[in-house]
C-alpha cells in the first residue's frame, strides 16, 4: 500500500514552499551565477582553448549550470526540512500515513525541481554571453537529475543531523561550496598541479561537471561513462544515507 | 473493538524509565482523561500512539492496528492535537489544512469538511491568513482543525486548554464534547483537574511511568474516603473537643473548627450531637466532599506540578 496522494501532496508542498519565496530561491542564485560568468569571462581571455575547440566561456557555462543545480538542490531540502524541525511543524508530516521513502522522494523531488529551475535559468541567461549547445539532451537530463537528487538527499542528511542553523551553513560552506569550486567548474583539472589533479578525482562533483559538460559540448576531460557511473554511485550512497537516517527516525522520532 | 489497547508498554531513555510496563485499554466512544504530573510519561504514551516515539517494549494499537506493524492504518484512525503551538510559516490556514488533508490521501472531495471545520472552529475570517499573524488561541484552534482534517475516529488532545482564556476554553470544551457525542473517542491530557472531573467519565493517572489509577470517575472519587467538616464558631462557643473527635481535628484559622471525617464510619449527625454536648456552638457549617484533586494528590505522592 502506497500513499501516492500523500507523497504527491508533500512534493507539492515542498515545491510550493520554494516558489513562494522564489526571489530568494530562484532569482538570487541565477544572478549570483551570472556575476561569476561576468567576472570570469572578462578576466580570462575568451580565446583560450580549454578543451579541443572549446573556448573559456563555452567551457565555463556548463560548469556553472551544474554548480547552480548542486548548490540549490542541497539548499532546498536542507533548509526546508531543518526549518520544519526547528519550528516543530515537521510533526504534521510525521503524524501522517506517509512512509520514510515517500518523505525522502518528496523532498528529493522538490530539490530536483529547484535545482533544475535554477540550472535552466542560468542556461537561459547565459545565452546572452554565448550560445552553449546541448548536444546530448537526454544524457544532460540524466546528469541534471543525478546531481540534483544526490544533493537533495545530502541536504536531507544535513537537515536531520544538524542541531542548529550553524551546522547547516557549516556543511554548506565547508563541504558543498569548496567541493563545487574545486570540481573543475572554472578551470580544467589538467591545469592543476599533480596533487590537486589526483585529489579532484575523489571529488564526486567533478564527475557531474565533467559529465554534464560532455553532454553540452561533446568533449570532456574524462570518459563520460565513468562520470555516469560515479554519479550513480554517489546518488546511491547519499540516498542510502538519507533513507537510513529516516528509517532510524534519527532526530525525528525518539 | 478498543479505541486504544496498550500492553506492557515501556520506554527507556538511557537510564530513565519514561514508561514502565503500562497496560491500558480505552473503549470506543469514551471520553478519557490521562492525568499525571510533569514527566509522568503522558506525552511519551501519546507520542508512541502517534508514531512519534518508538516503544522500547510492549504493544500499542489504535482500533486494532498495531502502531508499528500497521502504522499506516493506525495513523489514519488517529488525530493528534500537539501541545506545542507548531505551525508552518509559509502557508495560510486554509492551505495548511488542505495540505494536511492531502497527506492523508484526501483531495478535493474533502474541501467541504475543511470548510465545515473552519466554520465550527470560528476560523473562517482567518482562513487566508498565515499562522504567524494569529493569536495563541487562534493557533490552538488551527491545530485542532488540523488534527481533525481526516475525520479520525480517535482524537488525542495533549493539553488542549493550556494557555487558553476562559471564553475560548468553554468553546473548545463544547466542541470536543460535541465530537464525542458524534462518536469520536476523545483522549486528553490536562493539568486542570476540575476540567477532567467535569468532562471525563474515565480517568487514568500516570506517575513516574506507571499507571497508578484507571477507573471511572465515580469509582476513583469514592476511593478517597475522607471528607472535611468545617464549622464557623460563635464567640460564646466552648473550645474543648469531645474525646472521640480530638484526633480528627485539623489546623484551621481562629474562629473555625476543621474536622477530617471518614465517609462511612463517621456519621455527621452523631458528630454534630457530640459537639453540641461538648458545648461547641457554631453559626455555619460546610462539608467538603473530596474531588479529583485529593485523589490525584494522594496517588501521585502529593508532588506539586509546576506549569
Amino acid at each position: 500500500m502506497t500513499n501516492y496522494y500523500g507523497f504527491y501532496t508533500l512534493l507539492l508542498r515542498e515545491i510550493w514552499r520554494f516558489l513562494k519565496v522564489s526571489i530568494q530561491t530562484i532569482l538570487t542564485p541565477v544572478i549570483t551565477v551570472l556575476l561569476y560568468l561576468l567576472i570570469f569571462s572578462s578576466v580570462i581571455s575568451s580565446s583560450r582553448q580549454m578543451l579541443p575547440g572549446v573556448n573559456y566561456l563555452t567551457f565555463l557555462i556548463p560548469g556553472l549550470i551544474v554548480m547552480a543545480m548542486l548548490q540549490n538542490a542541497f539548499a532546498n531540502s536542507s533548509s526546508s526540512l531543518f526549518q520544519s524541525r526547528l519550528n516543530g511543524n515537521v510533526i504534521f508530516v510525521l503524524l501522517a500515513p506517509i512512509s520514510d521513502f515517500e518523505i525522502f522522494a518528496a523532498f528529493v523531488g522538490a530539490a530536483v525541481g529547484r535545482g533544475i529551475m535554477v540550472g535552466a535559468g542560468v542556461w537561459l541567461a547565459s545565452c546572452y554571453f554565448a550560445m552553449v549547445p546541448i548536444k546530448h539532451p537526454v544524457y544532460a537530463g540524466i546528469f541534471a537529475l543525478l546531481c540534483t537528487s544526490s544533493l537533495g538527499a545530502l541536504g536531507l542528511v544535513s537537515a536531520i543531523i544538524a542541531d542548529k542553523w550553524d551546522h547547516i551553513s557549516a556543511f554548506q560552506n565547508f563541504v558543498i561550496v569548496p567541493f563545487s569550486f574545486l570540481s573543475g567548474v572554472f578551470f580544467s583539472i589538467q591545469d592543476l598541479p599533480p596533487f590537486w589533479q589526483q585529489a579532484s578525482r575523489f571529488n564526486p562533483f567533478f564527475y557531474f561537471v565533467d559529465g554534464f559538460r560532455y553532454c553540452c559540448l561533446g568533449v570532456s576531460e574524462i570518459e563520460v561513462g565513468t562520470s555516469l557511473k560515479v554519479g550513480l554511485l554517489f546518488f546511491l550512497l547519499s540516498s542510502v544515507w538519507a533513507l537510513g537516517l529516516l528509517r532510524k527516525g534519527y532526530n525525528l522520532r525518539t | 473493538m478498543d479505541a486504544v489497547r496498550i500492553e506492557n508498554l515501556s520506554k527507556n531513555y538511557d537510564s530513565l524509565k519514561a514508561l514502565d510496563g503500562v497496560d491500558l485499554t480505552i473503549a470506543e466512544g469514551a471520553f478519557f482523561a490521562l492525568l499525571g504530573p510533569n514527566g509522568a510519561g503522558k506525552s511519551t504514551l501519546i507520542n508512541i500512539l502517534a508514531g512519534l516515539t518508538r516503544a522500547t517494549s510492549g504493544q500499542a494499537a489504535v482500533l486494532g492496528h498495531d502502531v508499528r506493524k500497521e502504522w499506516r492504518q493506525a495513523r489514519y484512525k488517529l488525530g493528534v492535537v500537539p501541545q506545542e503551538l507548531a505551525y508552518d510559516p509559509f502557508f495560510t490556514v486554509r492551505e495548511m489544512l488542505t495540505l494536511q488533508s492531502g497527506y492523508f490521501g484526501l483531495g478535493d472531495r474533502n474541501r467541504a469538511w475543511i470548510d465545515e471545520l473552519l466554520g465550527t472552529l470560528g476560523l473562517e475570517e482567518k482562513a487566508d491568513t498565515t499562522m504567524n499573524h494569529l493569536s495563541g488561541g487562534m493557533k490552538r484552534r488551527v491545530l485542532i482543525a488540523q488534527a481533525l482534517v481526516h475525520c479520525p475516529p480517535v482524537v488525542i488532545l495533549d493539553e488542549p486548554t493550556a494557555g487558553v482564556d476562559v471564553a475560548l476554553r468553554e468553546q473548545l470544551w463544547e466542541f470536543i464534547l460535541d465530537l464525542n457525542r458524534k462518536g469520536h473517542t476523545i483522549i486528553l491530557t490536562t493539568h486542570y483537574l476540575e476540567e477532567a472531573e467535569n468532562m471525563c467519565e474515565k480517568i487514568a493517572i500516570l506517575d513516574r511511568g506507571k499507571l497508578v489509577a484507571n477507573a471511572s470517575k465515580d469509582k476513583l472519587l469514592s476511593r478517597y474516603t475522607w471528607r472535611q467538616l468545617r464549622l464557623q464558631l460563635l464567640p460564646e462557643s466552648g473550645l474543648s473537643l469531645p474525646a472521640g473527635l480530638v484526633d480528627k481535628q485539623e489546623a484551621a484559622p481562629v474562629g473555625e473548627l476543621l474536622l477530617r471525617l471518614h465517609r462511612e464510619d463517621d456519621h455527621i449527625g452523631e458528630v454534630l450531637a457530640a459537639l453540641e454536648q461538648a458545648g461547641i456552638r457554631f453559626s455555619d457549617l460546610r462539608i467538603h466532599e473530596p474531588g479529583l484533586t485529593e485523589v490525584y494528590t494522594e496517588l501521585t505522592g502529593g508532588r506539586v506540578h509546576n506549569d
